[in-house]
């Protein structure tokens, strides 16, 4: 598998400036993260409020460069000026705010924005606009003003305006944040059904643990550095370490854990209800059982 | 209350007009708009009467809706039509009140007067109810694109246009909640003279200022992430290429102009002072 996405020795630090715009200091928001996407892979990064996760966002589609180390998008280096455009072409960006992230005043034109930009033929722009619109089930909508949609929908436009750009891999900087439940659970099975359709790496950005069982690979950072990597499993196993980051763990995984403590024979990171209670159910007829036999 | 604005917006409905190419419309409108100054008589009022409401059937926009447009500049219009009634002193006197009198000529002029904002209105705001923002900013860069010659930055001015009516409901829509935060807060806007109330809306400006100038750079983030780079390489959705219609519409308008103008100041039409 060829690598997405890798970052080397990342740091970058925000100018702090006085009033008169003279730089007074210097902030790090990201220190000396390394990371390494596969292609196809679907990975999260967690993190609490100003961990620097939106800043390591911007960094994977050149908004930022970086103070210092590398940052290789599909094999590109985002510090080359030339390079620009691919980058931002490869890693497509989905932001937390739906409505400050939408062009257009009709749904398809906003998906076409982008293939303009990249100077994409007309007659090409309408196939992808509409292929796009389908991928994320908006097609019903594309006449309709962005105005009118719920959140969720509109996050979802979004999405189709990134993958009508085509690219490899798509960053989703806690495109969730803003939305109701209803919302939250339409962003994330689109997201899941381009996974499976289109294929795109996709790198999600977020706080709430329950989004990321299904990832490849888990970063969570904390003071711009990357404190724990793994599986979800072995992330969600670690539940004090996740609780010190100031996590929100997943009820399951916490009752999971309590009932582990007073000795139930509960494996560690338990992510999912129907988990724990296949465990507790075999655990309770085993038990009779030995109970009935003694 | 801001909502009720019906000027400058888009009417959906499917009429011919609707279909036609922005750049006929906005020609056309232009076109429409001088015509209504190019004559003086009565028989040049009903040519472009004629037309209006012909346009209007055309547009499938309901008369009443049309209407409700003008109400927002009912009082610009009395006060125009006020001081044309008063103010021109040549004629027979018709009324005379107290130190003021009305002549045939200001009679005259303040009915022609307020029946040309009328028009005015109607015709610019049928273009709007008829042409979706998008399409109106591209007729517009397409039609000032000989200006890039001259340095202007026409597809930049387009941009920052359409980006500005995306986000004009987004913003009453703030307006409005701020207002409301700021009511429940204990703020009136309703009592006092003009300076107090222009001092209460102090409360609200100052974070609606906030938030748009964070919406900008949200946006202007957005639109780079998406590979924006400005006008150049860049292709179109929606290119306007005009069709059989089109090239119709300009033969119409050209003929209407020609008419007004004609019978408007040729025709020896009068009824009474009129
Ligand atoms: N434009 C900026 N100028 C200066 N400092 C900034 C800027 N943006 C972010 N920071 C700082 O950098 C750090 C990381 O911020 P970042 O926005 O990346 O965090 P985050 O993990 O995305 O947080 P959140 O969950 O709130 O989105 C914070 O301490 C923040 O204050
Ligand atoms: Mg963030």
């Amino acid at each position: 598998m060829m690598d997405m996405i890798q970052t080397e020795k990342l740091i970058f630090e925000y100018e702090k400036r006085d009033e008169d715009g003279n730089v007074i200091g210097t902030s790090r928001a990201i220190d000396g993260v390394d990371i390494d996407v596969k292609e196809g892979q679907f990975i999260a990064v967690l993190g609490h409020n100003g961990s620097g996760k939106s800043t390591f966002a911007k960094h994977l589609n050149a908004i930022l460069v970086p103070t210092d180390g590398t940052v290789w998008v599909d094999g590109r280096d985002t510090k080359e000026p030339e390079e620009l455009w691919n980058v931002r072409q490869s890693a497509g960006m989905v932001f937390q705010n739906p409505d400050n992230q939408i062009i257009g005043t009709v749904v398809e034109e906003d998906v076409g924005f982008g293939p303009e930009n990249l100077g994409v033929p007309t007659d090409e722009i309408w196939q992808r606009v509409e292929e796009s619109l389908k991928a994320v089930g908006m097609l019903s909508y594309r006449h309709h003003s962005p105005n009118k949609l719920s959140g969720g929908q509109k996050q979802r436009v979004a999405i189709a305006g990134v993958v009508a750009m085509e690219p490899k891999c798509i960053v989703l900087d806690e495109p969730t944040a803003m939305l109701d439940p209803v919302g939250r659970k339409e962003v994330l099975k689109t997201v899941q059904r381009l996974r499976e359709e289109k294929k795109v790496t996709v790198i999600l950005i977020t706080h709430y643990m329950e989004e990321v069982v299904d990832a490849d690979k888990i970063y969570v950072m904390d003071h711009g550095k990357v404190v724990m990597e793994g599986t979800p499993r072995e992330i969600f196993s670690q539940v004090e370490k996740l609780k010190q980051y100031r996590l929100d763990v997943p009820q399951v995984t916490i009752l999971a854990d309590e009932l582990k403590k007073r000795g139930l024979g509960i494996p560690a990171g338990i992510l999912r209800k129907e988990e724990l209670a296949e465990c507790i159910s075999s655990q309770y007829t085993h038990g009779n059982r030995t109970g009935m036999d003694g | 209350m801001i909502r009720d604005i019906t000027i400058g917006q888009y009417y959906p409905a499917k009429s011919i007009l609707h279909r036609l190419d922005p750049r006929v419309k906005l020609v056309s409108t232009l076109l429409y708009l001088v015509s209504l100054f190019l004559f003086r008589s009565i028989a040049g009022y009903l040519v472009a009467t004629l037309f209006l409401i012909g346009i209007i059937r055309l547009s499938r926009v309901p008369f009443g809706y049309i209407v409700k447009g003008l109400k927002p500049v009912i009082m610009l219009l009395m006060i125009t039509v006020v001081f044309n009634l008063f103010l021109k002193k040549e004629g027979e006197v018709l009324v005379h009140i107290w130190r003021l009198s009305i002549t045939t000529a200001g009679l005259r002029n303040a009915v022609y007067m307020a029946i040309r904002l009328i028009y005015l209105i109607i015709g610019s705001s049928l273009m709007t109810f008829t042409t979706t923002p998008n399409e109106l900013t591209d007729g517009i860069e397409a039609l000032l694109n000989p200006l890039n010659k001259i340095r202007v930055p026409v597809h930049e001015v387009a941009m920052m246009m359409s980006i500005a009516l995306r986000f004009i409901p987004i913003l009453l829509e703030e307006t409005d909640k701020i207002m409301k935060a700021q009511q429940a807060r204990g703020a009136d806007f309703e009592s006092g003279n003009i300076i107090q109330r222009a001092k209460a809306m102090i409360p609200i400006l100052v974070p609606l200022f906030v938030s748009a100038f964070r919406r900008a750079n949200d946006l202007a983030m957005a639109m780079e992430a998406r590979c924006y780079r400005g006008g150049e390489g860049r292709t179109k959705m929606k290119p306007l290429r005009y069709k059989g219609r089109d090239r119709a519409a300009y033969v119409m308008i050209a003929v209407y102009v020609a008419a007004v103008v004609a019978i408007g100041r040729y025709v020896p039409l009068k009824i009474w002072i009129f």
